[in-house]
C-alpha cells in the first residue's frame, strides 16, 4: 500500500443553530492513499457532504470544524486561514459538485468559468489560458469544445454540464479530487458515460479521489476502497470486494442485503427498519442501535470506537459480524 | 431582437393609444370646462356668448368627438395652446420637462450610488449590527414623507446653515452657457435632489440587500470559491453580477416614478418642474397641457418597461427575443 495524501482523524463539524448545536459530524476517520478512489457511502443528511465541505473549507454558517485533524501531504487543512485556503483549492485540492445546473454561474460562459482560476493560480496571459481551457474540455470529451468555450452552461445538456464541471476541476492538476455526488442529478445512460470518464480520467492523471455518492451501485464500479457512514460517524471501511461480500457492520449489512439481485424476483426488498435518528436526538452511545437486531446495553453506554479487525477493515461496532 | 423591439414599440404605441382616450375621457368627466372659467373672470358675458365660444372651442360636441380633434391636430404636431399661460403648449412644457427629467435623472444617480453599495455591505453583513443600521435607515427613508424631509433639508441647509438657495431652480439672470450658469444650477438642485433620492435610496437598499442574499445563496457560489478565487470576485463577478438582474427592473421602473413623482419635492422648493406644472393646469382645466403631460407621464413608463427587458437581455445570457 503506498503512502497515504490524505489522513482524516475524529472530523468533528457542528451547526451552531438558534436550536441549539448541532454535531452533523462527530468522529469520522479515514485515510486515502495517493492514486486511489475512495467511495462514501450512507444516507442522505449522514454527513457525506459536509465531510467534503469541511475538508474544502467551504461550510456555510452556521457549521464550523470543532474538532480534529485532515492532513494533506501532511499539511493541515482545518487549521488554514481562509487566504491559505484559497492558495489550496483548485490547485491542491478540487471538487466536482451534484447538480451541474446550479453549480454553475449562469451569467457567465464556460471559458469564462475555467479561465477565472487559472488566472487566479498561475500567471498565464488570456490567449494561454483559453487554450489551456479548451484542451481541458476537448479532454473530458466535450465536442467542439471550441465553440463550448464561449456558450453559456444553459446552453449545454445535463452531461456536458458536468464534463465542464469536470473540466474545470481539473484545469489546474490538483492532486486531490473531491467528487461529491457528481452522477445523481444525471439520468442513466448519461451517468455511465461520465463514470466511464471519471474512471479513465483518474487513472490517465493518477489522481487520488474521494468520490462520494449513495448509489451502491456506482460505488461497487469506481471505488478502491469504500466507507460506510452513519449519523455522521464512520461505520465501516473496507476494500471495495471485501465490503460487498463480507460487510462486517450490521448497518452495511442491511444495506448490501436491500441490494437488489439481477434475474431474482422477491416479493419485497429487505429494507432497514425504522428511520436515521435525527441530529437533535442522536442517542447515547451506538447511533444506529435502534434499528439493530444485535442491540445490547453495551451499545447504549458508549460510541462503539473505529477500528481495525482485520487488516484493511475498519469497523465501528461492539458486535460485529462473523467475516466470510 | 429587431423584430422584438418592433413588436414592443406597437405595443407601446396602442397601449399610448387607449390610455390617451381614458385620460382624455376622464378630464371631460371633470366638473366645469374652459368656458366656465372664463365667465368667472368675465361677469358680463352673455350666454350667446358662452354658447357661442362652446361651439367655437368645439366643446359642445360629444367626447370621441372631441378626442378624435385633439388626436389629429396632435398628429399635425400641434400640441395645442395653454389657456392659463397664453402660449404653446411646447413653449412652457419644454423646458419644465428637462428640469424635471435633471432632477430625477440625478436623483437616480445619486442613490444608485449610495444605495447599492450600501445595500451589498448589508446583505455580507446579514444579522450584524451593521445590516441593522443600514435597514434601520433604509426603512427611515422608505416612510419619512418627502415633504417633511423637504422642509428640514430646506431648515438646516439653506435657513441655520446657508449653504444652498431654499428654493427656486436658478439666480435670475444667470447665463446658462457659462461655468458658473452651471455651477448655479447645481447649487438649486442639490437641496430638491437629495430629498427626491431619500426614499429611493431606502427601497434601493433593500432590493439590493435581498437580491444580493438570494444570489450569494446559490450553489454556484460555492462553486467559485472551491475554485480558490479571491473574496472579492466571488463577491463581485459571481454576487453581485447576478444579484444585478433582479434590480434592472426595479430601477428602470423607479425612474418613471420618480419622474412623475416629482411633483412634492418640486412643490415644497418651488423647482421649475413638469409635476407642479401638471397638478396647476388640472386644477386649471388647461386641459392641453395636462393631456400633453399625461401623456408623457404614460410614455415614459412604457418606456422605462421596454428599456427594463432590453437590458435584461443584455445583462441574463439565457433570455433571447425573437
Amino acid at each position: 500500500m503506498s503512502e497515504p495524501l490524505l489522513q482524516v482523524e475524529g472530523l468533528e463539524t457542528t451547526f451552531f443553530t438558534k436550536a441549539g448545536a448541532l454535531k452533523a459530524l462527530d468522529g469520522v476517520s479515514y485515510t486515502i492513499h495517493r492514486g486511489e478512489v475512495l467511495g462514501i457511502v450512507g444516507e442522505s443528511g449522514c454527513g457525506k457532504s459536509v465531510t467534503s465541505y469541511s475538508l474544502m473549507g467551504l461550510l456555510d454558517h452556521p457549521g464550523k470544524v470543532t474538532g480534529g485533524r485532515a492532513l494533506l501531504n501532511g499539511v493541515d487543512l482545518l487549521s488554514l486561514t481562509e487566504e491559505e485556503y484559497q492558495k489550496v483549492r483548485a490547485k491542491k485540492i478540487a471538487m466536482i459538485f451534484q447538480e451541474p445546473m446550479t453549480a454553475l454561474n449562469p451569467v457567465l460562459t464556460i471559458g469564462q468559468q475555467i479561465d477565472e482560476q487559472l488566472f487566479q493560480h498561475t500567471d498565464l496571459t488570456p490567449a494561454q489560458a483559453r487554450k489551456h481551457s479548451i484542451e481541458m474540455l476537448a479532454k473530458v470529451g466535450i465536442p467542439s469544445p471550441e465553440e463550448r468555450y464561449s456558450n453559456y452552461p444553459h446552453q449545454l445538456s445535463g452531461g456536458m454540464r458536468q464534463r465542464a464541471m469536470i473540466a474545470m476541476a481539473l484545469a489546474l492538476g490538483p492532486e486531490f479530487l473531491i467528487a461529491d455526488e457528481p452522477t445523481t442529478a444525471l439520468d442513466v445512460t448519461i451517468q455511465a458515460q461520465i463514470l466511464e470518464l471519471f474512471q479513465s480520467l483518474q487513472k490517465e492523471m493518477g489522481m487520488t479521489v474521494q468520490f462520494i455518492t449513495h448509489d451502491l451501485g456506482v460505488i461497487s464500479e469506481i471505488s478502491d476502497r469504500v466507507m460506510v457512514m452513519y449519523a455522521g460517524r464512520s461505520a465501516e471501511l473496507a476494500p471495495t470486494e471485501e465490503l460487498f461480500r463480507s460487510p462486517r457492520h450490521p448497518y452495511t449489512a442491511s444495506l448490501v442485503r436491500s441490494i437488489p439481485v439481477l434475474g431474482q424476483r422477491v416479493d419485497r426488498l429487505p429494507t432497514i427498519e425504522g428511520v436515521v435518528p435525527s441530529l437533535m436526538e442522536r442517542p447515547d452511545g451506538c447511533a444506529f442501535q435502534n434499528r439493530c437486531p444485535y442491540q445490547t446495553a453495551e451499545c447504549a453506554q458508549a460510541v462503539p470506537p473505529f477500528t481495525e479487525l482485520s487488516p484493511g477493515h475498519f469497523v465501528a461496532c461492539f458486535h460485529p459480524l462473523e467475516a466470510k | 431582437m429587431m423584430s422584438f423591439i418592433l413588436r414592443r414599440l406597437i405595443q407601446t404605441l396602442i397601449v399610448i393609444g387607449a390610455l390617451s382616450f381614458f385620460c382624455f375621457y376622464l378630464m371631460s368627466l371633470m366638473p366645469g370646462d374652459p368656458v366656465d372659467m372664463m365667465i368667472s373672470s368675465n361677469p358680463n358675458m352673455t350666454s350667446e356668448d358662452v354658447s357661442r365660444l362652446r361651439e367655437l372651442y368645439g366643446l359642445d360636441q360629444p367626447v370621441y368627438k372631441r378626442y378624435l380633434n385633439w388626436v389629429s391636430t396632435l398628429a399635425q404636431g400641434d400640441l395645442g395652446y395653454s389657456r392659463t399661460y397664453r402660449v404653446p403648449v411646447t413653449e412652457i412644457l419644454g423646458p419644465r420637462l428637462w428640469n424635471t427629467f435633471i432632477l430625477s435623472g440625478l436623483s437616480l444617480i445619486f442613490s444608485l450610488l449610495v444605495a447599492i453599495p450600501l445595500g451589498v455591505f448589508a446583505a455580507l453583513n446579514q444579522g450584524k449590527k451593521l445590516d441593522y443600521f443600514i435597514n434601520f435607515f433604509a426603512f427611515a427613508g422608505i416612510s419619512l414623507p418627502s415633504f417633511w424631509l423637504a422642509i428640514v433639508l430646506i431648515l438646516i441647509f439653506a435657513v441655520q446653515i446657508p449653504l444652498f438657495p431654499a428654493s427656486g431652480t436658478m439666480s435670475v439672470g444667470t447665463d446658462m452657457t457659462s461655468f458658473e450658469g452651471f455651477f448655479d444650477r447645481i447649487k438649486y438642485l442639490i437641496l430638491p435632489t437629495l430629498s427626491l433620492s431619500f426614499m429611493s435610496i431606502g427601497s434601493f437598499v433593500r432590493f439590493t440587500r435581498s437580491s444580493m442574499l438570494e444570489a450569494m445563496r446559490n450553489d454556484y457560489i460555492r462553486t467559485a470559491r472551491a475554485k480558490g478565487l479571491s473574496r472579492s470576485r466571488v463577491l463581485i463577478v459571481h454576487g453581485f453580477r447576478n444579484a444585478l438582474l433582479p434590480l434592472i427592473t426595479v430601477v428602470a421602473l423607479s425612474f418613471s416614478s420618480l419622474f412623475s413623482g416629482a411633483v412634492i419635492t418640486e412643490t415644497v422648493f418651488a423647482y421649475q418642474g413638469v409635476g407642479q406644472l401638471v397638478l396647476a393646469s388640472i386644477q386649471s382645466n388647461d386641459f392641453n397641457v395636462a393631456m400633453v403631460s399625461f401623456m408623457i407621464s404614460v410614455s415614459m413608463v412604457l418606456t422605462m418597461n421596454l428599456v427594463a427587458d432590453l437590458l435584461y437581455g443584455v445583462a441574463d445570457p439565457r433570455i433571447t427575443y425573437v
